[in-house]
């Protein structure tokens, strides 16, 4: 078929998402992204792929997101020396994906930033691990790591570097601030510290373990990505789950969001002082994780979303159980909502900190609850309305001002809707099996999942080896969009609201570092 | 002010001891209150360094400081630097590129200093295993007295990991 956006040959991915596949030559890719760029398409990923062993060289893949569904292009790369044209003036979420791809698989880039991003020195630069002939159980001798900061320069200006490993309970990453008195001129990250080799991981193992690394990818996120995982698989299967699975499944990544907003709103009030909105909102979280545990069987769902279904029903008195613990909830929500809302000292903290406005939002792509409370109105569940969210009319949330107020507003209002959405979809639990069987997954398909997780579109693209093994697996968390953009929110604050601001995007290190 | 004030005086205090359904967290929690007051003077100071970990066992520590668990009331207290700290509370496989940064941590840590394994993946690597990224277990890395599996932990276990540690020391 003709994928009239880009004026290119495309094939229909089989699977629950309307998603396309394409190959463009390598020398027309960036032409391709331009037209892409300028019809409005958003990237979401970017990745490569060692090729050799199927007789080719490597490839670049792209995985970008237009009104009529995902698409996922790829370019075949040389085998002896694979480049890529740099696509971070167009996209310039690309930047550290492009980086990451010359860690892991020694793509070179053609210009743009041009230092590492994954490696530190758990490996030397002339090695990627990746490459189908690494052999991942070998463990180089560690190096030194030396990494070139951008300096900022001028009278009264000095760093301040933060981490790894944090002061809070939190993950680690390095932060490298440039300041001037209280205020932040500049901020640069360093991430990666956690890369821990899930993608290696993924070729290592059989097919049907896959779904329980995919869950662990950022354990926050657990559902949208064993979610992903199964909906990718399925696809390259051709297998499709019961309708009762995928609601019971919508219930599972809703129940995700509302757990992960408490936790955010309570931490929110905790880095302004007010100690109060932490315990009650700590509370109401700790009462949900029991009710998941008590319902599910793990307090964070984890291992609840299966390929083929789901591994738990959920029987009519636990759905009027759940129905009615949610109807309470949303009370207190309520009541805690107007208390934030009148406090003039959470307020005070809260507007015009941290703001992203929307062209930068829309130019850097920003995604998820963020995005939206940017003025983005992107959300899968209402974007590409599949089952079961067809018949929903997800209402999205949506905000202006884009600063850490607007976020905080946006979860609110998403936090509401997810009960909304919880109610309807525990009344109309369609009868019927819970868990199809997969059959087996011949080797050269691919399959997508993409998923609207609480923090953003969670994204697995799946390429099948022979014997029900992964050739390929990129999973990909919204917070690689993301993270430049607290670069950026930050700017001209003041350093004891970057707590404030980095609780406000709550981004993944595990899920961008893998 | 006076809705705040009227929230907390209707929420009244969640921290529980009494809670049937949780008498294991109760009698954890009291032995713990215990070894902390007698062996630390009230006061056991903890800090927790994440060394790669999916996220998941970072939730429940948080869920351990929320209100119904409160282990500030037993003198147990986080910590914002290592040369403050009793005992580590470290969580993940240790991934390489953390593992210069876990060795400082705890070579930072005064002594006697304790290290409890959090988590599947602390106790063995977990799902992750051991490759070119992945140092695997914690005490790969650094000494650790006691692991305790789950994934993740929930914080009835975590407590009773670090009582089980101090406890040791203790004797």
């Amino acid at each position: 078929m003709r994928f009239e956006p880009l004026a290119i040959e495309a094939q229909p991915l089989s699977g629950a998402l309307p998603a396309f596949q394409a190959a463009v030559a390598a020398a027309e890719l960036r032409a391709a992204c331009e037209r892409a760029q300028a019809g409005g398409a958003r990237l979401i990923a970017l990745w490569g792929s060692d090729e050799t062993e199927r007789g080719a060289g490597f490839a670049a893949h792209l995985a970008l997101a237009f009104s009529e569904g995902l698409l996922w292009l790829s370019a075949a790369l040389d085998r002896e020396r694979p480049r890529l044209p740099d696509l971070a003036d167009l996209y310039p979420a690309a930047g550290r994906m492009q980086r990451a791809a010359r860690d892991l698989l020694g793509i070179e880039i053609d210009g743009g930033d041009r230092r590492k991003w994954l490696r530190h020195g758990a490996w030397p630069a002339d090695e990627h691990p990746l490459r189908k002939d690494f052999d991942a159980t070998r463990r180089p001798p560690l190096e030194a790591d030396a990494y070139p900061f951008v300096r900022v320069e001028g009278e009264g200006v000095h760093e301040i570097p933060v981490g790894p490993v944090h002061a809070g309970t939190i993950e680690p990453g390095h932060f490298r601030f440039s300041i001037v008195g209280e205020k932040i001129l500049r901020l640069e990250e360093r991430l990666g510290y956690k890369h821990k080799g899930i993608e290696k991981r993924f070729e290592s193992l059989p097919l049907a373990e896959g779904a329980r690394l995919a869950g662990r990818v950022s354990g926050d996120s657990t559902v949208a990505y064993a979610w992903a995982w199964a909906m990718a698989l399925e696809g390259a299967c051709g297998a499709e789950p019961p309708p009762r699975a995928l609601v019971l499944r919508a219930i599972l990544l809703e129940l995700e969001r509302i757990a992960n907003h408490l936790g955010d709103l309570g931490y929110l009030g905790n880095d302004v002082a007010l100690a109060f909105g932490f315990s009650q909102f700590w509370r109401l979280k700790e009462d949900l994780l029991r009710l998941n545990a008590r319902l599910f069987g793990h307090r964070y769902l984890m291992d609840t979303v299966l390929p083929g279904g789901v591994a738990r029903d959920l029987d009519r008195a636990g759905a009027e159980h759940l129905v009615a613990r949610l109807a309470a909830l949303r009370d207190e929500v309520a009541t805690l909502r107007g208390i934030y809302d009148e406090h003039a000292g959470a307020q005070d903290r809260f507007i015009m900190t941290g703001q992203v406005p929307r062209e930068l939002a829309a130019r850097m792509g920003l995604t998820g609850f963020a995005g939206r409370a940017s003025g983005l109105p992107h959300d899968l569940r209402a974007d590409y309305p599949m089952p079961p969210w067809e018949q929903l009319e997800v209402r999205v949330a949506a905000h202006a001002r884009g600063d850490v107020a607007a976020r905080a507003s946006v979860r609110f209002d998403e936090l509401l809707e997810s009960i909304r959405l919880i109610e309807t979809l525990a009344g109309q639990l369609p009868r019927g099996e819970t868990l199809a069987p997969l059959p087996p997954c011949p080797g050269g398909r691919r399959g997508v999942g993409w998923i609207e997780g609480w923090r953003g579109d969670v994204l697995i693209a799946l390429d099948t080896a022979d014997g029900g093994r992964a050739h390929r697996v990129h999973p990909h968390d919204p917070s690689w969009r993301n993270w430049p953009l607290l670069e950026r929110a930050v700017m001209g604050n003041i350093v004891p609201d970057f707590p404030l601001i980095n609780k406000s995007f709550n981004l993944s290190y595990s899920g961008q570092d893998l | 002010m006076y809705r705040i004030l009227r929230q907390i005086a209707k929420t009244g205090i969640v921290t529980e001891p009494p809670r049937r359904t949780d008498e294991n967290l109760r009698q954890i929690e009291q032995r713990l209150g215990d070894v902390v007051l007698r062996r630390f003077g009230r006061s056991l100071a903890i800090r927790h360094v994440d060394a790669g970990s999916c996220n998941g066992c970072e939730l429940e520590i948080h869920a351990m400081n929320s209100p119904y668990c409160n282990p500030e009331r037993l003198g147990i207290r986080f910590v914002a630097s290592p040369r403050h700290a009793d005992l580590l509370l470290v969580t993940g496989p240790v991934s390489r590129n953390m593992e210069v940064a876990l060795r400082r941590t705890y070579d930072a840590t005064p002594d006697p200093k304790l290290v409890v394994a959090i988590g599947d993946c602390g106790c063995s690597g977990g799902v992750f295993g051991e490759s070119y990224a992945s140092c695997g277990r914690v005490s790969n890395v650094i000494p650790v007295d006691v692991a305790v599996p789950g994934c993740p932990p929930d914080p009835a276990a975590i407590l009773q990991g670090v009582l089980t540690a101090i406890s040791a020391r203790a004797r």
